[in-house]
Protein backbone atom coordinates (compact mmCIF):
# COMPACT_ATOMS: atom_id res chain seq x y z
CA UNK A 1 0.00 0.00 0.00
CA UNK A 2 2.71 2.46 0.99
CA UNK A 3 4.56 1.65 -2.20
CA UNK A 4 1.43 2.29 -4.19
CA UNK A 5 0.96 5.73 -2.65
CA UNK A 6 4.58 6.50 -3.32
CA UNK A 7 4.25 5.52 -6.97
CA UNK A 8 1.05 7.53 -7.17
CA UNK A 9 2.83 10.66 -5.96
CA UNK A 10 5.70 10.13 -8.41
CA UNK A 11 3.30 9.52 -11.26
CA UNK A 12 1.19 12.56 -10.45
CA UNK A 13 4.29 14.75 -10.20
CA UNK A 14 5.54 13.59 -13.60
CA UNK A 15 2.03 13.88 -14.94
CA UNK A 16 1.48 17.45 -13.82
CA UNK A 17 4.81 18.49 -15.31
CA UNK A 18 3.81 16.75 -18.52
CA UNK A 19 0.53 18.63 -18.44
CA UNK A 20 2.45 21.91 -18.26
CA UNK A 21 4.64 20.90 -21.18
CA UNK A 22 1.61 19.81 -23.16
CA UNK A 23 -0.15 23.08 -22.36
CA UNK A 24 2.49 24.91 -24.38
CA UNK A 25 2.01 22.52 -27.25
CA UNK A 26 -1.77 22.96 -27.18
CA UNK A 27 -1.45 26.76 -27.00
CA UNK A 28 0.58 26.85 -30.18
CA UNK A 29 -1.60 24.36 -31.98
CA UNK A 30 -4.83 26.06 -30.97
CA UNK A 31 -3.81 29.61 -31.79
CA UNK A 32 -1.60 29.11 -34.82
CA UNK A 33 -2.39 25.62 -36.12
CA UNK A 34 1.27 24.61 -35.92
CA UNK A 35 2.22 21.17 -34.57
CA UNK A 36 5.36 21.94 -32.65
CA UNK A 37 7.74 19.00 -32.54
CA UNK A 38 10.26 21.12 -30.67
CA UNK A 39 8.19 21.33 -27.48
CA UNK A 40 10.55 18.93 -25.66
CA UNK A 41 13.50 21.10 -26.63
CA UNK A 42 11.73 24.14 -25.24
CA UNK A 43 11.72 22.30 -21.90
CA UNK A 44 15.40 21.54 -22.34
CA UNK A 45 16.34 25.11 -23.22
CA UNK A 46 14.18 26.39 -20.37
CA UNK A 47 15.89 24.15 -17.84
CA UNK A 48 19.35 25.19 -19.09
CA UNK A 49 18.44 28.88 -19.13
CA UNK A 50 17.42 28.61 -15.50
CA UNK A 51 20.58 26.65 -14.73
CA UNK A 52 22.64 29.40 -16.36
CA UNK A 53 20.98 32.09 -14.28
CA UNK A 54 20.87 30.19 -11.01
CA UNK A 55 24.18 28.32 -11.03
CA UNK A 56 26.46 29.99 -13.57
CA UNK A 57 25.43 33.59 -12.96
CA UNK A 58 24.67 32.90 -9.26
CA UNK A 59 21.46 34.93 -9.36
CA UNK A 60 19.05 34.61 -6.44
CA UNK A 61 16.18 32.18 -7.05
CA UNK A 62 13.52 34.79 -7.81
CA UNK A 63 15.77 36.69 -10.21
CA UNK A 64 16.78 33.43 -11.86
CA UNK A 65 13.12 32.60 -12.46
CA UNK A 66 12.49 36.08 -13.87
CA UNK A 67 15.58 35.75 -16.09
CA UNK A 68 14.34 32.39 -17.34
CA UNK A 69 10.86 33.75 -18.08
CA UNK A 70 12.24 36.76 -19.94
CA UNK A 71 14.64 34.67 -22.02
CA UNK A 72 11.94 32.08 -22.75
CA UNK A 73 9.57 34.83 -23.88
CA UNK A 74 12.22 36.27 -26.19
CA UNK A 75 13.04 32.86 -27.64
CA UNK A 76 9.35 32.12 -28.19
CA UNK A 77 8.73 35.42 -29.96
CA UNK A 78 11.90 35.09 -32.07
CA UNK A 79 11.04 31.55 -33.14
CA UNK A 80 7.60 32.70 -34.23
CA UNK A 81 8.87 35.80 -35.98
CA UNK A 82 11.90 34.34 -37.75
CA UNK A 83 10.97 30.72 -38.36
CA UNK A 84 7.22 30.20 -38.32
CA UNK A 85 5.88 33.43 -39.77
CA UNK A 86 7.60 32.98 -43.13
CA UNK A 87 5.94 29.54 -43.21
CA UNK A 88 2.39 30.88 -42.91
CA UNK A 89 0.23 29.32 -45.60
CA UNK A 90 2.74 26.56 -46.37
CA UNK A 91 1.94 22.88 -46.42
CA UNK A 92 1.46 21.52 -42.85
CA UNK A 93 4.06 18.80 -43.51
CA UNK A 94 6.64 21.48 -44.37
CA UNK A 95 5.82 23.29 -41.15
CA UNK A 96 6.20 20.05 -39.17
CA UNK A 97 9.58 19.46 -40.81
CA UNK A 98 10.61 22.98 -39.84
CA UNK A 99 9.73 22.36 -36.18
CA UNK A 100 11.62 19.05 -36.26
CA UNK A 101 14.60 20.94 -37.64
CA UNK A 102 14.15 23.53 -34.91
CA UNK A 103 14.15 20.78 -32.26
CA UNK A 104 17.46 19.41 -33.57
CA UNK A 105 18.93 22.89 -33.72
CA UNK A 106 17.90 23.74 -30.17
CA UNK A 107 19.26 20.46 -28.85
CA UNK A 108 22.54 20.97 -30.70
CA UNK A 109 22.94 24.50 -29.35
CA UNK A 110 22.39 23.28 -25.79
CA UNK A 111 24.93 20.48 -26.31
CA UNK A 112 27.43 22.89 -27.87
CA UNK A 113 27.30 25.27 -24.93
CA UNK A 114 26.79 22.92 -22.00
CA UNK A 115 28.04 19.53 -23.17
CA UNK A 116 26.14 16.30 -22.68
CA UNK A 117 26.98 15.54 -19.08
CA UNK A 118 24.25 16.19 -16.51
CA UNK A 119 24.60 19.45 -14.63
CA UNK A 120 24.25 19.51 -10.91
CA UNK A 121 22.00 22.20 -9.62
CA UNK A 122 21.31 22.96 -5.97
CA UNK A 123 17.86 21.83 -4.93
CA UNK A 124 15.19 24.47 -5.23
CA UNK A 125 12.35 22.52 -3.71
CA UNK A 126 12.98 21.06 -0.24
CA UNK A 127 14.43 17.55 -0.29
CA UNK A 128 12.70 16.42 2.90
CA UNK A 129 9.80 14.03 2.84
CA UNK A 130 6.42 13.67 4.46
CA UNK A 131 4.72 10.62 5.92
CA UNK A 132 1.35 9.86 4.42
CA UNK A 133 -0.61 6.65 5.07
CA UNK A 134 2.60 4.91 5.94
CA UNK A 135 4.34 6.03 2.76
CA UNK A 136 7.32 8.36 2.65
CA UNK A 137 6.68 10.91 -0.05
CA UNK A 138 9.38 13.36 -1.10
CA UNK A 139 8.17 16.89 -0.52
CA UNK A 140 9.62 18.16 -3.79
CA UNK A 141 7.29 15.91 -5.79
CA UNK A 142 4.29 17.21 -3.89
CA UNK A 143 5.40 20.80 -4.38
CA UNK A 144 5.95 20.16 -8.08
CA UNK A 145 2.34 19.02 -8.30
CA UNK A 146 1.19 22.14 -6.43
CA UNK A 147 3.24 24.50 -8.61
CA UNK A 148 2.06 22.84 -11.81
CA UNK A 149 -1.54 23.05 -10.57
CA UNK A 150 -1.16 26.73 -9.73
CA UNK A 151 0.35 27.54 -13.12
CA UNK A 152 -2.30 25.56 -14.97
CA UNK A 153 -5.05 27.29 -13.00
CA UNK A 154 -3.51 30.67 -13.76
CA UNK A 155 -3.47 29.85 -17.46
CA UNK A 156 -7.07 28.66 -17.36
CA UNK A 157 -8.18 31.88 -15.67
CA UNK A 158 -6.18 33.85 -18.19
CA UNK A 159 -8.05 32.20 -21.05
CA UNK A 160 -11.47 32.63 -19.45
CA UNK A 161 -11.24 36.08 -17.97
CA UNK A 162 -8.55 38.25 -19.47
CA UNK A 163 -9.02 40.26 -22.60
CA UNK A 164 -5.89 38.83 -24.21
CA UNK A 165 -6.81 35.29 -23.27
CA UNK A 166 -10.26 35.59 -24.81
CA UNK A 167 -8.66 37.22 -27.86
CA UNK A 168 -6.34 34.22 -28.22
CA UNK A 169 -9.28 31.85 -28.20
CA UNK A 170 -11.10 34.10 -30.64
CA UNK A 171 -8.15 33.90 -33.03
CA UNK A 172 -8.11 30.12 -32.64
CA UNK A 173 -11.80 30.07 -33.56
CA UNK A 174 -11.91 32.44 -36.51
CA UNK A 175 -8.87 34.45 -37.55
CA UNK A 176 -10.58 36.77 -39.97
CA UNK A 177 -13.42 37.60 -37.63
CA UNK A 178 -10.85 38.28 -34.92
CA UNK A 179 -9.15 40.73 -37.26
CA UNK A 180 -12.40 42.63 -37.67
CA UNK A 181 -12.42 43.09 -33.88
CA UNK A 182 -9.10 44.86 -34.07
CA UNK A 183 -7.23 41.85 -32.71
CA UNK A 184 -3.75 41.66 -34.19
CA UNK A 185 -3.33 38.05 -35.26
CA UNK A 186 0.45 38.43 -35.46
CA UNK A 187 0.63 39.64 -31.90
CA UNK A 188 -1.55 36.74 -30.75
CA UNK A 189 0.73 34.26 -32.56
CA UNK A 190 3.77 35.78 -30.89
CA UNK A 191 1.95 35.65 -27.55
CA UNK A 192 1.09 31.97 -28.04
CA UNK A 193 4.73 31.08 -28.66
CA UNK A 194 5.91 33.18 -25.75
CA UNK A 195 3.41 31.60 -23.34
CA UNK A 196 4.28 28.14 -24.63
CA UNK A 197 7.96 28.84 -24.04
CA UNK A 198 7.23 30.07 -20.51
CA UNK A 199 5.09 27.04 -19.61
CA UNK A 200 7.85 24.83 -21.05
CA UNK A 201 10.41 26.70 -18.95
CA UNK A 202 8.45 26.06 -15.76
CA UNK A 203 8.04 22.40 -16.69
CA UNK A 204 11.74 22.16 -17.53
CA UNK A 205 12.84 23.75 -14.26
CA UNK A 206 10.55 21.51 -12.18
CA UNK A 207 11.75 18.45 -14.04
CA UNK A 208 15.38 19.52 -13.68
CA UNK A 209 14.86 19.91 -9.98
CA UNK A 210 13.19 16.58 -9.27
CA UNK A 211 15.48 14.63 -11.63
CA UNK A 212 18.51 16.25 -13.23
CA UNK A 213 19.42 18.97 -15.67
CA UNK A 214 20.43 16.88 -18.66
CA UNK A 215 19.46 15.84 -22.18
CA UNK A 216 16.77 13.47 -20.91
CA UNK A 217 14.52 16.46 -20.38
CA UNK A 218 13.96 16.64 -24.12
CA UNK A 219 13.05 12.95 -24.25
CA UNK A 220 10.60 13.47 -21.41
CA UNK A 221 9.18 16.39 -23.37
CA UNK A 222 8.50 14.10 -26.30
CA UNK A 223 5.87 12.43 -24.13
CA UNK A 224 3.66 15.47 -24.76
CA UNK A 225 2.53 13.65 -27.90
CA UNK A 226 0.71 10.82 -26.14
CA UNK A 227 -0.60 13.43 -23.71
CA UNK A 228 -2.10 15.73 -26.31
CA UNK A 229 -3.39 12.87 -28.44
CA UNK A 230 -5.14 11.53 -25.36
CA UNK A 231 -6.45 14.89 -24.23
CA UNK A 232 -7.26 16.28 -27.65
CA UNK A 233 -4.88 18.55 -29.52
CA UNK A 234 -6.80 21.70 -28.77
CA UNK A 235 -8.10 21.23 -25.25
CA UNK A 236 -6.57 22.79 -22.15
CA UNK A 237 -8.49 20.59 -19.66
CA UNK A 238 -7.50 17.68 -21.90
CA UNK A 239 -3.81 18.36 -21.28
CA UNK A 240 -4.37 18.06 -17.53
CA UNK A 241 -6.25 14.77 -17.72
CA UNK A 242 -3.92 13.50 -20.45
CA UNK A 243 -0.81 14.55 -18.56
CA UNK A 244 -1.87 12.90 -15.32
CA UNK A 245 -2.99 9.73 -17.10
CA UNK A 246 0.23 9.32 -19.05
CA UNK A 247 2.31 10.24 -15.98
CA UNK A 248 0.60 7.58 -13.87
CA UNK A 249 0.68 5.01 -16.66
CA UNK A 250 4.40 5.55 -17.10
CA UNK A 251 5.11 5.35 -13.38
CA UNK A 252 2.96 2.31 -12.62
CA UNK A 253 4.34 0.38 -15.58
CA UNK A 254 7.85 1.07 -14.35
CA UNK A 255 7.01 0.08 -10.78
CA UNK A 256 4.84 -2.97 -11.25
CA UNK A 257 5.75 -4.36 -14.62
CA UNK A 258 8.98 -3.46 -16.30
CA UNK A 259 11.10 -0.30 -16.23
CA UNK A 260 12.08 -0.69 -19.88
CA UNK A 261 8.51 -1.10 -20.97
CA UNK A 262 7.54 2.11 -19.17
CA UNK A 263 9.21 4.19 -21.85
CA UNK A 264 7.12 2.55 -24.55
CA UNK A 265 3.74 2.31 -22.86
CA UNK A 266 2.74 5.96 -23.44
CA UNK A 267 3.25 5.48 -27.17
CA UNK A 268 1.29 2.23 -27.16
CA UNK A 269 -1.48 4.22 -25.48
CA UNK A 270 -1.12 6.84 -28.21
CA UNK A 271 -1.72 4.27 -30.94
CA UNK A 272 -4.70 2.77 -29.12
CA UNK A 273 -6.28 6.20 -28.59
CA UNK A 274 -5.83 7.09 -32.23
CA UNK A 275 -7.65 3.89 -33.14
CA UNK A 276 -10.58 4.49 -30.83
CA UNK A 277 -10.96 8.26 -30.49
CA UNK A 278 -8.87 10.15 -33.03
CA UNK A 279 -9.77 13.62 -31.74
CA UNK A 280 -8.88 12.75 -28.14
CA UNK A 281 -11.06 12.67 -25.06
CA UNK A 282 -11.60 16.41 -24.86
CA UNK A 283 -10.85 17.33 -28.44
CA UNK A 284 -13.08 20.06 -29.76
CA UNK A 285 -15.82 18.55 -31.84
CA UNK A 286 -16.84 20.77 -34.69
CA UNK A 287 -20.03 22.58 -33.86
CA UNK A 288 -22.61 21.95 -36.52
CA UNK A 289 -26.09 23.26 -36.31
CA UNK A 290 -28.67 21.08 -37.98
CA UNK B 1 -10.20 52.19 -66.19
CA UNK B 2 -9.87 54.43 -63.20
CA UNK B 3 -12.53 57.01 -63.93
CA UNK B 4 -16.19 56.94 -64.74
CA UNK B 5 -16.87 57.15 -68.42
CA UNK B 6 -20.45 55.97 -68.29
CA UNK B 7 -23.50 58.14 -68.27
CA UNK B 8 -24.51 57.67 -64.65
CA UNK B 9 -24.03 60.44 -62.16
CA UNK B 10 -20.51 60.50 -60.78
CA UNK B 11 -20.30 60.30 -57.01
CA UNK B 12 -19.96 63.49 -55.04
CA UNK B 13 -17.01 61.87 -53.34
CA UNK B 14 -15.17 61.58 -56.61
CA UNK B 15 -15.19 65.34 -56.96
CA UNK B 16 -14.02 66.10 -53.44
CA UNK B 17 -12.76 63.01 -51.63
CA UNK B 18 -13.75 62.81 -48.02
CA UNK B 19 -15.36 66.22 -47.89
CA UNK B 20 -18.23 66.11 -45.42
CA UNK B 21 -18.41 62.34 -45.46
CA UNK B 22 -17.32 59.84 -42.89
CA UNK B 23 -15.98 57.34 -45.38
CA UNK B 24 -14.92 57.94 -48.94
CA UNK B 25 -13.53 55.58 -51.53
CA UNK B 26 -11.88 57.30 -54.39
CA UNK B 27 -11.22 55.39 -57.61
CA UNK B 28 -10.26 52.28 -55.68
CA UNK B 29 -8.80 49.44 -57.66
CA UNK B 30 -8.37 46.01 -56.01
CA UNK B 31 -6.41 43.12 -57.42
CA UNK B 32 -6.31 39.63 -55.92
CA UNK B 33 -3.27 37.38 -56.35
CA UNK B 34 -1.66 40.05 -58.55
CA UNK B 35 -3.89 39.10 -61.47
CA UNK B 36 -7.59 39.16 -60.67
CA UNK B 37 -9.00 42.64 -61.04
CA UNK B 38 -12.05 42.88 -58.80
CA UNK B 39 -12.68 46.58 -58.18
CA UNK B 40 -12.16 48.84 -61.15
CA UNK B 41 -12.02 52.42 -60.05
CA UNK B 42 -14.77 52.39 -57.46
CA UNK B 43 -15.84 55.60 -55.78
CA UNK B 44 -18.43 56.00 -53.11
CA UNK B 45 -18.99 58.07 -50.04
CA UNK B 46 -20.82 57.48 -46.80
CA UNK B 47 -22.06 60.68 -45.11
CA UNK B 48 -21.96 60.87 -41.35
CA UNK B 49 -25.10 59.67 -39.59
CA UNK B 50 -26.60 58.09 -42.70
CA UNK B 51 -27.35 54.56 -43.77
CA UNK B 52 -25.87 53.74 -47.15
CA UNK B 53 -26.78 50.56 -49.01
CA UNK B 54 -24.43 48.94 -51.49
CA UNK B 55 -26.38 46.67 -53.80
CA UNK B 56 -25.46 44.42 -56.65
CA UNK B 57 -25.57 40.88 -57.89
CA UNK B 58 -23.22 38.08 -56.90
CA UNK B 59 -19.60 38.68 -57.74
CA UNK B 60 -20.06 42.40 -58.32
CA UNK B 61 -17.36 43.12 -55.74
CA UNK B 62 -19.50 44.24 -52.81
CA UNK B 63 -17.72 42.16 -50.17
CA UNK B 64 -14.36 43.09 -51.66
CA UNK B 65 -15.32 46.74 -51.23
CA UNK B 66 -15.97 46.22 -47.52
CA UNK B 67 -12.76 44.25 -47.14
CA UNK B 68 -10.84 47.07 -48.80
CA UNK B 69 -12.42 49.49 -46.35
CA UNK B 70 -11.72 47.35 -43.28
CA UNK B 71 -8.22 46.31 -44.33
CA UNK B 72 -8.85 42.58 -44.63
CA UNK B 73 -7.52 42.24 -48.17
CA UNK B 74 -3.92 41.29 -47.27
CA UNK B 75 -5.17 38.16 -45.48
CA UNK B 76 -6.73 37.05 -48.78
CA UNK B 77 -3.80 38.00 -51.02
CA UNK B 78 -5.68 41.05 -52.22
CA UNK B 79 -4.34 44.56 -52.53
CA UNK B 80 -5.58 48.08 -53.16
CA UNK B 81 -3.46 48.92 -56.19
CA UNK B 82 -4.88 52.33 -57.01
CA UNK B 83 -7.05 55.00 -55.50
CA UNK B 84 -7.56 55.80 -51.84
CA UNK B 85 -9.80 55.12 -48.87
CA UNK B 86 -10.35 57.99 -46.46
CA UNK B 87 -12.04 57.78 -43.10
CA UNK B 88 -12.98 61.06 -41.41
CA UNK B 89 -10.64 62.87 -43.73
CA UNK B 90 -7.68 60.62 -43.01
CA UNK B 91 -6.14 58.44 -45.71
CA UNK B 92 -6.30 54.87 -44.40
CA UNK B 93 -5.52 53.01 -47.62
CA UNK B 94 -2.40 51.42 -46.12
CA UNK B 95 -3.46 51.32 -42.48
CA UNK B 96 -3.46 47.94 -40.74
CA UNK B 97 -6.85 46.27 -40.06
CA UNK B 98 -6.51 46.40 -36.26
CA UNK B 99 -5.69 50.10 -36.40
CA UNK B 100 -8.81 50.81 -38.45
CA UNK B 101 -10.99 49.26 -35.75
CA UNK B 102 -9.40 51.63 -33.25
CA UNK B 103 -10.19 54.55 -35.55
CA UNK B 104 -13.86 53.61 -35.28
CA UNK B 105 -14.95 51.24 -38.00
CA UNK B 106 -16.40 47.79 -37.41
CA UNK B 107 -17.27 45.13 -39.93
CA UNK B 108 -19.84 42.37 -39.50
CA UNK B 109 -18.67 39.76 -41.94
CA UNK B 110 -20.88 37.85 -44.29
CA UNK B 111 -22.08 34.62 -42.69
CA UNK B 112 -21.93 36.13 -39.19
CA UNK B 113 -18.60 34.56 -38.16
CA UNK B 114 -19.32 34.44 -34.45
CA UNK B 115 -16.64 32.72 -32.36
CA UNK B 116 -18.41 29.39 -32.19
CA UNK B 117 -16.63 27.88 -29.22
CA UNK B 118 -16.85 31.02 -27.10
CA UNK B 119 -19.87 32.02 -25.05
CA UNK B 120 -21.95 35.06 -25.91
CA UNK B 121 -20.28 37.03 -23.13
CA UNK B 122 -16.82 36.01 -24.36
CA UNK B 123 -17.72 36.94 -27.93
CA UNK B 124 -18.62 40.39 -26.67
CA UNK B 125 -15.40 40.62 -24.66
CA UNK B 126 -13.46 39.79 -27.82
CA UNK B 127 -15.42 42.51 -29.62
CA UNK B 128 -14.31 45.03 -27.02
CA UNK B 129 -10.64 44.12 -27.53
CA UNK B 130 -9.67 47.63 -28.62
CA UNK B 131 -11.64 49.24 -25.80
CA UNK B 132 -10.06 47.46 -22.84
CA UNK B 133 -13.55 46.28 -21.92
CA UNK B 134 -16.19 48.44 -20.35
CA UNK B 135 -19.45 47.43 -18.71
CA UNK B 136 -21.32 50.36 -20.23
CA UNK B 137 -20.85 48.98 -23.70
CA UNK B 138 -21.94 45.58 -22.51
CA UNK B 139 -25.09 47.04 -20.95
CA UNK B 140 -25.79 48.93 -24.14
CA UNK B 141 -25.54 45.81 -26.28
CA UNK B 142 -27.69 43.83 -23.86
CA UNK B 143 -30.28 46.64 -23.84
CA UNK B 144 -30.54 46.47 -27.62
CA UNK B 145 -30.51 42.69 -27.69
CA UNK B 146 -32.12 41.52 -24.44
CA UNK B 147 -32.24 38.01 -25.86
CA UNK B 148 -28.44 37.89 -25.73
CA UNK B 149 -28.42 38.94 -22.09
CA UNK B 150 -30.59 35.98 -21.15
CA UNK B 151 -28.22 33.57 -22.86
CA UNK B 152 -24.90 35.19 -22.06
CA UNK B 153 -23.16 32.01 -20.94
CA UNK B 154 -24.37 29.93 -23.88
CA UNK B 155 -21.85 28.80 -26.49
CA UNK B 156 -22.32 30.90 -29.61
CA UNK B 157 -22.01 28.01 -32.06
CA UNK B 158 -25.33 26.59 -30.94
CA UNK B 159 -27.36 29.79 -31.34
CA UNK B 160 -29.88 30.14 -34.13
CA UNK B 161 -28.99 32.13 -37.23
CA UNK B 162 -30.91 35.20 -36.10
CA UNK B 163 -29.35 35.11 -32.64
CA UNK B 164 -25.91 34.75 -34.19
CA UNK B 165 -26.55 37.78 -36.38
CA UNK B 166 -27.61 39.79 -33.33
CA UNK B 167 -24.47 38.65 -31.57
CA UNK B 168 -22.34 39.60 -34.57
CA UNK B 169 -23.84 43.10 -34.57
CA UNK B 170 -23.57 43.38 -30.79
CA UNK B 171 -19.95 42.25 -30.92
CA UNK B 172 -19.19 44.87 -33.56
CA UNK B 173 -20.83 47.54 -31.36
CA UNK B 174 -18.50 46.63 -28.49
CA UNK B 175 -15.65 48.28 -30.41
CA UNK B 176 -17.59 51.59 -30.23
CA UNK B 177 -17.68 52.11 -33.96
CA UNK B 178 -18.56 55.37 -35.64
CA UNK B 179 -19.10 53.46 -38.85
CA UNK B 180 -20.71 50.03 -38.83
CA UNK B 181 -20.33 47.93 -41.96
CA UNK B 182 -22.61 44.97 -42.48
CA UNK B 183 -22.04 42.35 -45.13
CA UNK B 184 -25.36 40.73 -45.95
CA UNK B 185 -26.97 40.72 -42.51
CA UNK B 186 -30.04 38.99 -43.97
CA UNK B 187 -28.10 35.98 -45.26
CA UNK B 188 -29.98 32.78 -44.54
CA UNK B 189 -32.53 34.39 -42.24
CA UNK B 190 -36.30 34.06 -42.35
CA UNK B 191 -38.13 37.18 -43.65
CA UNK B 192 -39.44 38.09 -40.22
CA UNK B 193 -35.94 37.94 -38.75
CA UNK B 194 -34.59 40.01 -41.62
CA UNK B 195 -37.13 42.64 -40.74
CA UNK B 196 -36.08 42.46 -37.08
CA UNK B 197 -32.38 42.82 -37.92
CA UNK B 198 -33.00 45.80 -40.18
CA UNK B 199 -35.15 47.28 -37.43
CA UNK B 200 -32.13 47.13 -35.11
CA UNK B 201 -29.93 48.75 -37.74
CA UNK B 202 -32.42 51.58 -38.18
CA UNK B 203 -32.73 52.06 -34.43
CA UNK B 204 -28.96 52.16 -33.94
CA UNK B 205 -28.75 54.74 -36.68
CA UNK B 206 -31.53 56.92 -35.29
CA UNK B 207 -30.85 56.60 -31.58
CA UNK B 208 -27.06 56.43 -31.53
CA UNK B 209 -26.27 58.37 -34.68
CA UNK B 210 -24.36 55.38 -35.99
CA UNK B 211 -23.27 55.63 -39.60
CA UNK B 212 -23.99 52.42 -41.49
CA UNK B 213 -22.76 50.94 -44.73
CA UNK B 214 -24.71 47.83 -45.58
CA UNK B 215 -24.34 45.31 -48.38
CA UNK B 216 -27.45 43.47 -49.37
CA UNK B 217 -28.86 41.03 -51.85
CA UNK B 218 -32.26 41.86 -50.44
CA UNK B 219 -32.39 45.18 -52.29
CA UNK B 220 -35.97 45.95 -51.37
CA UNK B 221 -35.36 45.69 -47.65
CA UNK B 222 -32.08 47.60 -47.82
CA UNK B 223 -33.56 50.48 -49.81
CA UNK B 224 -36.36 50.75 -47.25
CA UNK B 225 -34.00 51.60 -44.39
CA UNK B 226 -31.20 53.30 -46.31
CA UNK B 227 -30.84 57.00 -47.00
CA UNK B 228 -28.65 56.53 -50.00
CA UNK B 229 -27.91 53.66 -52.32
CA UNK B 230 -25.17 52.54 -54.68
CA UNK B 231 -25.50 49.83 -57.26
CA UNK B 232 -22.46 47.85 -58.32
CA UNK B 233 -21.78 45.78 -61.36
CA UNK B 234 -18.49 44.16 -62.26
CA UNK B 235 -16.36 46.08 -59.83
CA UNK B 236 -17.68 49.58 -60.32
CA UNK B 237 -20.57 51.77 -59.30
CA UNK B 238 -23.12 51.95 -62.09
CA UNK B 239 -25.91 53.84 -60.39
CA UNK B 240 -26.36 55.85 -57.26
CA UNK B 241 -28.87 58.11 -55.65
CA UNK B 242 -31.17 58.65 -52.70
CA UNK B 243 -32.65 55.31 -51.69
CA UNK B 244 -36.17 56.44 -52.50
CA UNK B 245 -35.22 57.42 -56.05
CA UNK B 246 -33.40 54.18 -56.59
CA UNK B 247 -36.40 52.19 -55.45
CA UNK B 248 -38.47 54.02 -58.08
CA UNK B 249 -35.89 53.68 -60.86
CA UNK B 250 -37.33 51.38 -63.57
CA UNK B 251 -34.00 49.61 -64.15
CA UNK B 252 -33.51 48.96 -60.46
CA UNK B 253 -37.08 47.74 -60.21
CA UNK B 254 -36.60 45.34 -63.02
CA UNK B 255 -33.11 44.04 -62.28
CA UNK B 256 -32.94 44.11 -58.49
CA UNK B 257 -36.45 44.28 -57.11
CA UNK B 258 -37.91 41.73 -59.51
CA UNK B 259 -40.70 44.06 -60.61
CA UNK B 260 -41.81 44.63 -64.17
CA UNK B 261 -42.12 48.08 -65.70
CA UNK B 262 -45.68 48.45 -64.61
CA UNK B 263 -44.78 47.44 -61.07
CA UNK B 264 -46.18 43.93 -61.17
CA UNK B 265 -44.08 41.00 -60.06
CA UNK B 266 -42.35 39.23 -62.91
CA UNK B 267 -43.54 35.80 -63.63
CA UNK B 268 -40.97 33.04 -63.89
CA UNK B 269 -42.59 32.12 -67.20
CA UNK B 270 -41.10 35.22 -68.77
CA UNK B 271 -37.60 34.61 -67.58
CA UNK B 272 -36.71 32.42 -70.53
CA UNK B 273 -37.51 35.15 -72.98
CA UNK B 274 -35.71 37.72 -70.99
CA UNK B 275 -33.75 39.71 -73.51
CA UNK B 276 -33.46 43.25 -72.22
CA UNK B 277 -29.87 44.03 -71.29
CA UNK B 278 -28.78 46.18 -68.45
CA UNK B 279 -28.12 49.36 -70.35
CA UNK B 280 -25.12 50.44 -68.36
CA UNK B 281 -23.02 47.44 -69.27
Amino acid sequence: MSNFINQLAYGLADGSILALAALGFVLIYKATGVINFAQGEFLLVGAYMFYTAFVVLQLPLVLAVVFGVVVATIIGVLVERLILRPMVGENPISIIMVTIGLSMFMKAVVQAFYGTTPKSQPAILPRSSVEFLGATIPLNRLLAIVIAAVVLTAFTIFFRRSRHGVAMRAVADDQQAAMTMGISVRRIFAMAWALAAVSALIAGVLLGDISAVDQNIAAFGLMVFPVVILGGLDSVPGTIVGGLTIGLLHQFTAAYWDAGLAGVVPYIALVLILLVRPYGIFGETRIERV
Amino acid sequence: MTSHTDTTTPGAAAAAPGAGSMLALNNVEVIYDDVILVLRGLSLSVPEGKIVALLGSNGAGKSTTLKAVSGLLPSEHGEVTDGSVTFQGRDITRVDAAERVKLGMSLCMEGRHVFEHLTIAENLTAGAYTQKGSDEDLDLVYSYFPKLADMRSRVAGYLSGGEQQMLAIGRALMARPKLLMLDEPSLGLAPLLVQEIFGYIKRLNEERGLTVLVIEQNARRALEVADHGYIMEQGRIVLEGPARDLAENPDVKEFYLGLGEEGSRKSYRDVKHYKRRKRWL
